[in-house]
């Protein structure tokens, strides 16, 4: 499969299809955005599983609970502020207390919302639900990662937030590449400082590891792919033997990565960290190539992030 | 007023600013050009040189993504220059995609997450009240939007609350993102639904019609007791037939420089 050039939204239309296609049990509900998102042949395939509640998306997440107390298994997308901060109750309530299995999809996170500006640009969607008990968030970084996980996101049974980017990704893993989503990635081996990243960011990471290299600093790059629960073996073997710590999400640094990160780390064995990631502050509209270092989140910053926090080291 | 050409001038405007980027919520917009002039040329108590007047009528467009054609009009009010217009979702724009009140001088509520702006008009009507201003507070919300359930929470209250200072538009477009309104989740019936609301309603024909739109206005400032909800069956596009063609596929639309040019020769 060429997925170098798919979009992901496409990538996960095909695989929700194949699952769709197997298991009758699987639903889709959408809210009024499954054209952008690449779904609308979905709804004309299985026309009793796969609706539209329009613009409604609080109502969206409770029938899907309604439904999965059925025994149903439903997928509920919409893009991620309106998949989460704008029904984290229902998120809460129908969906995690009342134990459901409910598969929530959320697109165009952070900064990629691009030209819909600060009300479309989540920066705090996985701050506002990672307190929800028991939720997992998952964020895939390309489509080789999201086609190994569907199985896996089929299998698991609870309610799971994907944040999903919508357009084509930058390949990270190769086909062999063995995913376990409660396990995050060691994408490179170093020993000079642990970069753990998320979606976009990874393969930022990536270029900042290449121009560290130059400057002789071996950089151990990490993908948290899950969030939540956070990989706190992986993260703390890697950070053990580094000694620093940088992160870089598409998220606000408060409530996010940098943060499931640090609580794991001060709770077993704390070292220096430093933050790449939207700042507290809201987004605003504009391409990624103005935003990045708008939001000074470019390879660049990432060594900046690097050399300082290998000053702070001890 | 000639309401008319002025629609037209503001319909130019508003491909000139979308056509500038090369893509935007151009469908949507187009709707509620009609209402904007009627509204901003005749009704409104504003004034561009104060753009934060007390006690003035407001607007709050709730449909947040219709902001292009707003800013068609503050433009040609005078809250800002013209040459705004070409910086729609540029770099440190003050015009973004969707309303923003702390960008743009002129704009009265920050919209954009559908159904919220509904609230925020009646907390406007509401507070209005209470200081006793006798300020106007026009709100319009879209057909797809009223799908969302925060738009009847507010309705509920405003009815409840006697707010007679609301006047509310729906654009009754019949399309949203994903198809027609009535394929999607069917809104009808609008009118009574919103007399059942407790909502003075009037119903329009032809909502991209100004001259029914004036009269209806003119009413609705007479209600007694209640808010009012003018229903404008407008058409998604309206004005350049290849858009309005386009169907609901003209949501957010790209527009080349040779599909600007021919819907700027249609407007002349
Ligand atoms: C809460 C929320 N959900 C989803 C969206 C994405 N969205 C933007 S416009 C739109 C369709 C709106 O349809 P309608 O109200 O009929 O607008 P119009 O036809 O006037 O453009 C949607 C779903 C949003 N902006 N806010
Ligand atoms: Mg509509």
């Amino acid at each position: 499969m060429m997925y170098e050039t798919m979009e992901m939204r496409q990538v996960f239309a095909n695989e929700l299809d194949k699952a769709m296609a197997k298991n009758k049990r699987i639903c889709l509900i959408d809210a009024d955005l499954c054209k952008a998102n690449g779904r609308a042949s979905l709804d004309a395939k299985y026309p009793k599983r796969a609706f539209n509640v329009g613009v409604a998306e609080a109502n969206m997440i409770s029938i899907a609970a309604g439904m999965s107390s059925y025994g149903m298994i439903p997928f509920v997308a919409t893009f991620t502020p309106f998949a989460t901060r704008r029904v984290c109750d229902q998120i809460a309530i129908s969906c995690l207390y009342a134990q459901q299995n409910v598969k929530i999809i959320g697109s165009d996170p952070g900064l990629t919302a691009e030209y819909n500006g600060g009300t479309h640009m989540s920066v705090e969607d996985i701050g506002v639900i990672r307190s929800i008990p028991n939720i997992v968030i998952f964020e895939p970084v390309d489509n080789t990662q999201l086609v190994k996980a569907f199985p896996q996101i089929l299998k698991y049974v609870g309610t799971m937030y994907i944040r999903m980017f919508r357009k084509v990704p930058t390949p990270v893993f190769k086909d062999n590449y063995h995913f376990d989503m409660f396990s995050a990635d060691i994408i490179e081996t170093g020993k000079d400082v642990t970069i753990i990243a998320s979606g976009i960011m990874v393969s930022a990471a990536l270029e900042a590891s290449k121009i560290l290299k130059k400057a002789n600093i071996n950089a151990e790059i990490i993908n948290a792919h899950t969030i939540k629960p956070i990989d706190i073996n992986t993260i703390l073997a890697s950070v053990q033997k580094t000694k620093a710590v940088v992160t870089c999400e598409n998220h606000n640094i408060i409530g996010g990565l940098y943060s499931a990160v640090a609580e794991a780390l001060s709770a077993n064995d704390p070292f220096p960290m430093e933050a790449i990631g939207i700042k507290d502050r809201f987004g605003q509209v504009g391409k990624l190539n103005f935003l990045l270092p708008e939001y000074e989140m470019t390879p660049e910053d990432i060594v900046k992030a690097v050399i300082k926090v290998l000053d702070r080291k001890r | 007023m000639n309401f008319k050409e002025k629609a037209k001038a503001i319909r130019r405007s508003t491909i000139e600013t979308i056509g500038s980027l090369g893509v935007g919520h151009i469908g949507g917009s187009l709707s509620i050009v009609d209402v904007l002039v009627v509204l901003y040329y005749k009704h409104m108590n504003i004034d561009p040189a104060n753009p934060k007047m007390p006690g003035r009528d407001r607007l709050i467009i709730s449909k947040g993504h219709s902001g292009p054609a707003l800013y068609a009009v503050l433009a040609d009010k005078g809250y800002f220059d013209k040459s705004w217009l070409l910086t729609l979702n540029r770099p440190h724009t003050s015009l973004p995609s969707h309303c923003d009140m702390n960008l743009t001088p002129g704009v009265d509520m920050t919209t954009g997450s559908l159904g919220q702006g509904f609230s925020c008009a009646v907390g406007v009507a509401k507070a209005s009240k209470i200081v006793k201003d006798h300020a106007i507070i026009y709100t319009i919300i879209g057909d797809g939007e009223s799908q969302e359930g925060q738009i009847w929470e507010a309705g509920m209250f405003a009815g409840n609350a006697k707010l007679n200072n609301l006047i509310a538009f729906t654009d009754n477009n019949h399309a949203q993102i994903d198809g027609f309104t009535a394929d999607i989740n069917c809104v009808d019936p609008l009118s009574k639904k919103w007399k059942a609301f407790g909502w003075n309603v009037i119903e329009i024909s032809d909502g991209n019609d100004p001259d029914q739109i004036d009269t209806a206005i003119i009413k609705a400032k007479t209600s007694r007791s209640k808010p009012t909800m003018i229903i404008l069956n407008t058409i998604k596009g309206k004005g350049v037939s290849f858009i309005e063609k386009a169907g609901y596929a003209n949501h957010n639309m790209p527009l080349s420089q040779d599909q600007v040019a021919m819907a700027l020769k249609e407007l002349e």
